[in-house]
């Protein structure tokens, strides 16, 4: 079976210099398409539309029911944070696991061996997808503030309040990368949705609790807990030693899983 | 052309892959065959850098395959037919693939039809196809890019005896074009069927390689006697290598003729006399499948090839 090699036959050699690598932009219209062109996926983001908009009309009817509540488009737009936060992380994490648990990555990685650049584009795909849910949520907020205006017949107050716009962004952007820096560190749907809801909704009351009868988690307290970093985003009243907490948490709880993740990913062997 | 170069892939002390090499050259069908889990698959994932050797290397047309832009250009690939998302319908699944490699959508549509997947079948989800349904997908999906090199595993699993037929001719014609093609399958007789070449794997060693013509030549005859043991007994005594096999058959090292003339003499009834038929790649083939796949222990080497037989077998 001996071939030769010598001469370049334009019938054994490849000859590349025609093909155009696939471009960063092509990689990114592909994943987020993928994110939306099944079932589940578009359930996902209808779900979240959805949710964000069912939590805007309990505050509706509970403005109009109750005389000491009189919500300004500051109140529905907050809402969305509590919502989305739940949600956006679901998403984040879909749009990984879903390649491993479908098996999908295979013909992913063989199409694009670059791995590398897949990940990125999943990576941008999902902010684009948080930022497309703020806006959406954005929108029902204004409709369910002029709603409540309609209503009440006091007409709406476009007053945010409190609530800030990059915090929002913020607080979005960084729920959707937990959510995909899990899903990374696991490459399993149910392991990274677990470990994100006891990670964001029982381990800050127990660090709460700890703190509260262990002097030395009280010092450290606010330097581990990334739920509790968060807080002063909301109202973008962040400063100083807060951002240090946010950072040296967020290292840990977002960067390092999402770092050993994405490691994990561009090593693996696609099965 | 596909050139494997001493290729090596271990999983903690198992060796899956043990020192591969091998061509698939242009213009020719090669049949990668060996029992499941001889490291036909673990091959091909190395082939397209899902899975990195410890040793040797691979090149397709010349190159690392993660040094070819766009890959799926030049060459297609079916790992795993199965490996599709369940949600997404058979023409989604070639749109995503178009989309990525920059094919148009008239391209799907021109494959859909190559591979015979009519309008309301594209429209269904894969989670409703047939295993034959996905292969067929899958081998578009391979072909969207109008490769010249093709890498297909257990393309034909699945297919039903007319699927198999229509694969053959059209992998006949892609080789015809100049185009490489590499299929694994475990039954011998769908490679058989195919394939121009044969390579032939167990336990991650390659066995045997060369063209069909080769590995099938015909080596020896065979015979059935009425007393099978007393002729076999005459033919090594007559200093011809011989073995009983299956029904009264005695398999031996020599022509026909040469069979006949120690039968008269030892005074064995022959019942039957004829050339063997690819004994040798069959019962080489047969001897790997017998330690690896329970549903073969305890049947005697069949003489002849039965594709009834070896389709019901078919497993995974």
């Amino acid at each position: 079976m001996s071939t030769t090699t010598a001469t370049p036959d334009p019938r054994t050699t490849l000859d590349l210099s025609h093909t155009k690598p696939i471009s960063f932009l092509t990689q990114l219209r592909v994943e987020l398409r993928k994110s939306y062109d099944t079932r589940a996926g578009l359930w996902l983001l209808i779900v979240i539309a959805a949710f964000a908009a069912l939590g805007m009309a309990i505050v509706v009817a509970v403005g109009l029911t109750q005389d000491d509540f009189e919500p300004e488009f500051g109140t529905f737009f907050s809402t969305t944070n509590y919502t989305t936060a739940v949600l956006l992380p679901v998403l984040g994490i879909m749009l990984v696991t879903s390649e491993w648990n479908q098996r999908t990555a295979m013909v992913t990685f063989t199409l694009e061996p670059r791995r590398t650049r897949v990940v990125l584009a999943k990576l941008v795909a999902g902010l684009l997808l948080a930022l497309v849910v703020a806006v959406v949520a954005t929108g029902i907020a204004a409709i369910c503030n002029l709603l409540y205006g309609l209503l009440s017949g006091d007409g709406a107050s476009w007053s945010l309040g409190e609530v800030s716009v990059p915090g929002f962004l913020l607080l979005q952007t960084i729920g959707m990368l937990s959510g995909f820096a899990l899903a990374a560190l696991f490459l399993n749907t149910a392991a990274a949705i677990v470990v994100f809801f006891l990670y964001s909704f029982v381990l800050p009351p127990v660090f709460l609790l700890a703190a509260a009868l262990l002097e030395w988690v009280r010092d450290i307290q606010p330097w581990i807990d990334f739920s509790a970093a968060q807080g002063p985003l909301f109202d973008w009243s962040i400063e100083g030693e807060e951002w240090a907490h946010l950072a040296v948490s967020g290292a840990i709880w977002l960067l390092l899983p999402l770092a050993i993740g994405v490691w994990r990913v561009l090593r693996a062997e696609v099965k | 052309m596909i050139q494997l170069d001493h290729v090596t892939k271990r999983y903690g002390g198992f060796t899956a892959v043990d020192d591969v090499s091998f061509t698939a050259r242009p213009g020719r069908v090669t049949g990668f065959l060996g029992p499941n889990g001889a490291g036909k698959t673990t091959s091909m994932r190395i082939m397209v850098g899902l899975t990195h050797p410890d040793q040797g290397s691979i090149t397709i047309g010349g190159h690392r395959y993660h040094d070819i832009p766009n890959p799926a250009r030049h060459v297609g690939t079916l790992l795993d037919a199965s490996a599709q998302h369940a949600g997404r319908t058979g023409r989604e699944v070639l749109r995503i693939t178009a989309g990525t490699i920059g094919v148009g959508r008239d391209r799907v549509e021109e494959m859909l039809t190559l591979v015979g997947l009519d309008g309301s079948e594209a429209k269904r989800r894969v989670r409703n196809y047939s295993l034959g349904m996905r292969q067929r997908l899958g081998i578009a999906n391979a072909l969207l890019g109008d490769p010249s090199v093709l890498v297909l595993d257990e393309p034909a699993n699945g297919l039903d005896p007319a699927g198999i037929h229509w694969m053959r001719g059209l992998l006949r014609s892609f080789a015809s074009q100049g185009g490489t093609v590499l299929l694994s399958s475990h039954l011998l007789h769908e490679v058989e069927m195919i394939a121009d070449d044969m390579v032939l794997i167990g336990r991650g060693k390659i066995v045997a390689q060369g063209t069909k013509a080769e590995l099938l030549q015909t080596r020896g005859s065979f015979a059935r006697a009425e007393q099978p043991d007393a002729l076999a007994a005459a033919l090594r005594e007559a200093g011809v290598e011989a073995v009983t096999s299956g029904d009264q058959g005695v398999r031996a090292e020599c022509d026909p003729v040469e069979i006949g003339r120690v039968a008269a003499r030892a005074g064995v009834v022959l019942v039957e006399l004829r050339p063997a038929d690819g004994a040798g790649l069959e019962e080489m083939f047969l001897q790997l499948t017998a330690g690896d796949a329970r549903e073969q222990v305890g049947a005697s080497p069949a003489p002849q090839t039965d594709p009834s037989a070896s389709t019901a077998g078919a497993t995974r």
